[in-house]
């Protein structure tokens, strides 16, 4: 079976901007001494959830719409060698050229080829997750070619040379005056009387990149959904950005991760409901286009798309955590999480942050890559994640079979037990029996002298330190509910001064 | 192997244990059937919300609409599959200002950006979400024209409003270069408050024609 020879051993996990470099628990600690960061979460994160449940309550069918969103994404997932050749059959029929990238390095490099066959060192881009995913904009200013983000959000990260920290509003951690100082400090020609009302704001950004938009040759995109029955693209915006680029260049290249297909073009009515309204609040976006291949006389008449793994192989061989690819980057699981809104999106490292972002990362990078192992505990297990996410997917499931999988991963590797081996140990042994438990309960007076006069312990020592970082643990009882039992029921003769002292009661 | 090989063989081995394809359960609604009225409605009321201007008008009356709509325009776009009755009032007959659009003869991004305003028909609107549908039809044209100019004066026939997006995406070809416009350009980027007006027209004139 010579066939075999060539198959790949699996799986091959994700490169690029998939990875926290710092765990977790650090990047987040430091996030969180940022108080500014957290008012204009607070207050962004607050605003969008009202939105979304105003628009979401308006629609008889929205559950309906969630099962089959849930079930078509399943269906692509189970058929998608099939669907990605039928894709591909019908967007090349209609003169488009697909290019298939395996990591972030080979589709960079597809990129810029492309970009340098059109003689231009230039390209207009409209956001893309994928894109930022390979470092596409890093990758092409290293070979000269410059790109410039057109997404409002994108332009304020840019021009701050600061990084997403949302998946649809990367700017969300800044408020109107913080970008208005960005506008005045780094934006050529701006208008030195700006204020900080988005609608100047707004303006500011128009003027900046009108001629950008009128002269540019090369657009760089993403897409939001490939239609597999007709090679049809679409791209989901609000600022009109999207359609400059993808209409007025003579050459678009779009990078798009494989997962992104839906089987029909009737499937679309689904997602289109679907999406907006979890993702801005909205009924409907702005703007949406799609296109299918090349159209004569409309549009660009060089039309690319790269078709990128970079991981999702790796993640849809999970049969517990595949359905993560089910994402369709709304932003509403981010939205409803309480990690998120005090920490923010750059504690998580990747490029996807927030609840998705802690089960998507780890599942195209390999749970030991660099310090993903951190991202399934960034989580409180609340699962409002689940019940915003307009595909089903279920969340704190899938963050418990990471957490699995990282303890899995490092079983049998040190020789030396650590604290939580020997706790562990400890804790299997005393609970394991009533007697044991009830010995150990005699200690219960220790951790009243440890506490002191103000009946509180501040400090715990070793890793049991993390518990107390935040918070203090109350004294102990002076008895164990054991004892106070005992004494309630077998000698009621005996000290029922203690037995009231309702202070003490465990 | 090359890239495509590998990445099918990849996500082949991924799927070793053959996952089940589901049944889509289709249960969402398929159809409104809300009345002419009620369509009307609720169409004005969705575009009021996105801030578009919106004016109902008996289709005799359209021409002079327009005409009264354009009255500020400098100059203004047409394609040239519009419906020629459209602009047969008075001050359009002859109107100097006019530009006409085809594909055959397409004016230059550069000449559109002179341009004040556009005046297209649309192929299919949906009253739910207050969308308006092109989909590059003669009496649209190229996508350029509604991009590129900062005024869009849309005609939407009544005929063409469907209740809910479904109905609307079912009257389409999906192959067409669509594009779906759901108020004028928009954005939310700066503390997820919904500002008016960015790259797309800023203005959105929508004259629905009964």
């Amino acid at each position: 079976m010579s066939t075999f020879l060539g198959m790949p051993s699996l799986p091959v996990y994700g490169t690029g901007n998939l990875h926290a470099s710092e765990s977790f628990p650090k990047a987040a600690h430091r996030e969180l001494g940022n108080a500014q960061l957290r008012a204009n979460l607070g207050h962004a994160t607050h605003t969008i959830r009202d939105k979304r449940l105003n628009v979401v309550s308006e629609l008889p069918d929205w559950e309906d719409l969630r099962d089959a969103g849930s079930a078509i994404k399943e269906s692509v997932m189970a058929r998608l060698p099939e669907l990605l050749e039928q894709f591909e059959a019908n967007f090349t029929a209609r003169g488009g050229v697909i290019h298939w990238a395996r990591d972030a390095d080979e589709a960079n490099e597809i990129v810029a080829g492309l970009i340098r066959a059109t003689g231009e060192t230039e390209a207009v881009k409209i956001k893309s997750m994928a894109t930022q995913e390979i470092g596409l904009n890093e990758y092409l200013e290293e070979q000269g070619i410059a790109a410039y983000e057109t997404d409002l959000a994108e332009l304020i990260v840019q021009l701050d040379h600061d990084k997403p920290s949302h998946i649809l509003v990367p700017a969300i951690h800044k408020n109107r005056t913080q970008v208005r100082d960005i506008f005045l400090r780094e934006m050529e020609g701006v208008d030195p009387d700006l204020t900080n009302d988005p609608a100047r704001l707004a303006g500011a950004a128009r003027a900046h990149l009108r001629r950008k938009f009128l002269t540019a040759k090369v657009a760089v995109s993403g897409a939001n959904f490939a239609l597999a029955d007709s090679g049809t693209l679409a791209v989901v915006e609000s600022e009109g950005n999207g359609r400059m680029c993808l209409t007025l260049p003579e050459t678009l290249i779009t990078v798009m991760g494989v997962e992104k297909l839906l089987p029909t073009w009737q499937d679309l009515e689904v997602f289109m409901q679907l999406l907006p309204r979890s993702s801005t609040g909205e009924r409907m976006n702005p703007y949406t286009s799609l296109w299918t291949g090349v159209t004569e006389g409309d549009g660009p008449q060089n039309v690319h798309l790269v078709l990128l793994d970079n991981g999702r192989s790796a993640a849809l061989a999970d049969e517990m955590g595949r359905s993560a690819l089910h994402c369709i980057r709304c932003s509403a699981c981010m939205n409803v999480c309480p990690v998120y809104e005090r920490t923010g999106g750059h504690a998580y490292g990747s490029t996807y942050p927030g609840p998705i972002g802690a089960i998507l990362s780890p599942l195209m990078t390999g749970i030991q890559a660099e310090e993903n192992n951190s991202l399934p505990y960034a989580s409180s297990l609340c699962g409002a994640c689940y019940d915003a996410c307009p595909v089903k997917i279920n969340i704190p499931d899938i963050l418990v079979h990471l957490r699995s999988a990282d303890v899995d991963s490092k079983r049998g590797k040190k020789k030396i037990p650590t604290q939580m081996d020997i706790g562990m140990n400890a804790a299997s042994w005393a609970l394991s029996s009533g007697k044991r438990l009830g010995m150990l309960e005699k200690g219960l007076p220790l951790g009243r002298l440890a506490a002191g006069p103000d009946k509180k312990i501040t400090k715990l020592p070793g890793i049991a330190a993390g518990w107390t970082q935040s918070r203090d643990i109350p004294a102990p009882p002076k008895q164990s509910f054991r004892d106070w039992w005992k004494k309630e029921h077998h000698a009621p003769d005996t000290a029922p001064a203690a037995a009231h002292d309702q202070e003490d009661q465990p | 192997m090359s890239a495509r090989e590998e990445i099918l063989d990849r996500i082949r081995t991924a799927l070793k244990d053959a996952p089940e394809v589901p049944v889509i359960p289709r249960g969402y609604r398929a159809s409104s059937q809300l009345d002419e009225a009620v369509l009307i409605e609720l169409l004005v009321d969705r575009l009021i919300d996105y801030k578009a201007r919106v004016s109902i008008v008996d289709t005799a009356d359209v021409p002079a609409k327009i005409a009264e709509v354009l009255a500020g325009a400098g100059s203004y776009v047409v394609p040239a599959g519009l419906d020629a009755g459209w602009l047969t009032g008075l001050e359009l007959e002859q109107d100097s200002r006019r530009r006409l659009d085809s594909v055959t003869a397409p004016l230059s991004v550069a000449e559109l950006d002179g341009v004040d305003a556009v005046v297209t028909g649309s192929a299919v609107a949906v009253a739910e979400t207050g969308t308006i549908i092109l989909d590059g039809s003669p009496n649209q044209g190229r996508r350029a024209i509604t991009l590129v100019p900062d005024h869009h004066i849309c005609v939407v026939e009544v005929a063409d409003i469907a209740g809910i997006l479904p109905e609307a995406l079912r009257r389409i070809d999906g192959t067409r270069p669509l594009t779906m416009i759901s108020g004028p350009s928009a954005t939310s980027d700066i503390e997820l408050e919904r500002v008016e007006g960015v790259h797309g027209p800023r203005t959105l004139d929508v004259i629905i024609a009964r």
